[in-house]
């Protein structure tokens, strides 16, 4: 499993491959957290290459929202795959999150 | 329980990084008895990583020395899979310890999830003292 971070103009992107859980959940954390902290304010997750999320991954996800719009910013989500949208379904995250189909559309959404 | 066939009987150390090890051992079992393939890509590995990381960090206080153990068995007309997981805590209380994590006031919240979407996500979860504390999955094919 990896997160591979990259700027597409003023927008922070992370890719997520592999699964999102507690083994790893705090280094995504702690990276986007450290992208936060350099002033950045929009960011986008694409689950296109991810397999699950467990409760821990969608807590971290609950948590970098809260701080992003503490300090004025925007995450969004990108690429849930049918496995992963009934998962947000199942939690009601899916009305927390604005969830794009694609990650051209979740850019051009900010 | 009618009479299993076991089919995975390991011990791993108190650590979340042997977690998804073991969900993949569980994942192969779940496609050699043709589980519906969403079940074998999302409600097992769910369910089950919730129920070895609340053994890890709950039922052994994230302990390094101590185990947690799987086993895996299979019924006679091999439809349905049951997974004990036990730790070496002291126990809890499953009614008492899930939240419903949907409602206004919860779904802000970072924590609390892992007990419902495990029993969302399988057939039935069970949990007993049986020399340790087990969280048993049962997850049938159909």
């Amino acid at each position: 499993m990896s997160f591979t971070i990259r700027k597409q103009g003023e927008i922070v992107v992370v890719d997520v491959e592999g699964q999102l859980i507690v083994g790893n959940r705090q280094e995504l954390k702690q990276k986007v957290l450290d992208e936060l902290e350099k002033g950045e304010k929009r960011f986008l997750i694409d689950f296109t290459q991810t397999g699950y999320i467990d409760s821990s991954g969608l807590g971290v996800l609950v948590s970098l929202s809260k701080k992003i719009r503490e300090q004025g910013g925007e995450l969004r989500l990108a690429n849930l795959n049918d496995d992963l949208k009934t998962l947000f379904e199942l939690t009601k995250l899916d009305t927390l999150f604005q969830i794009s189909d694609s990650r051209e559309r979740a850019l051009e959404s900010f | 329980m009618a009479k299993m066939r076991v089919t995975l009987d390991l011990e791993i150390p108190s650590d979340v990084h042997e977690i998804e090890r073991v969900v993949e051992l569980v994942q192969k079992e779940c496609r050699q008895l043709k589980i519906e393939p969403e079940k074998c890509s999302l409600n097992v590995p769910v369910a089950l990583t919730e129920a070895l990381s609340n053994a890890i960090l709950r039922g052994n206080g994230d302990d390094a020395s101590k185990h947690v153990r799987v086993r895996a068995s299979v019924n006679k007309a091999g439809d349905m899979l049951v997974v004990d997981v036990t730790d070496e805590g002291p126990g809890f209380d499953l009614p008492s310890s899930t939240r419903n994590c949907t409602t206004a006031e919860n779904v802000l919240r970072e924590d609390g999830r892992g007990l419902y979407l495990m029993q969302c996500l399988v057939h039935r979860v069970e949990q007993f003292a049986d020399g340790g504390n087990t969280v048993r999955l049962t997850v049938q094919r159909g």
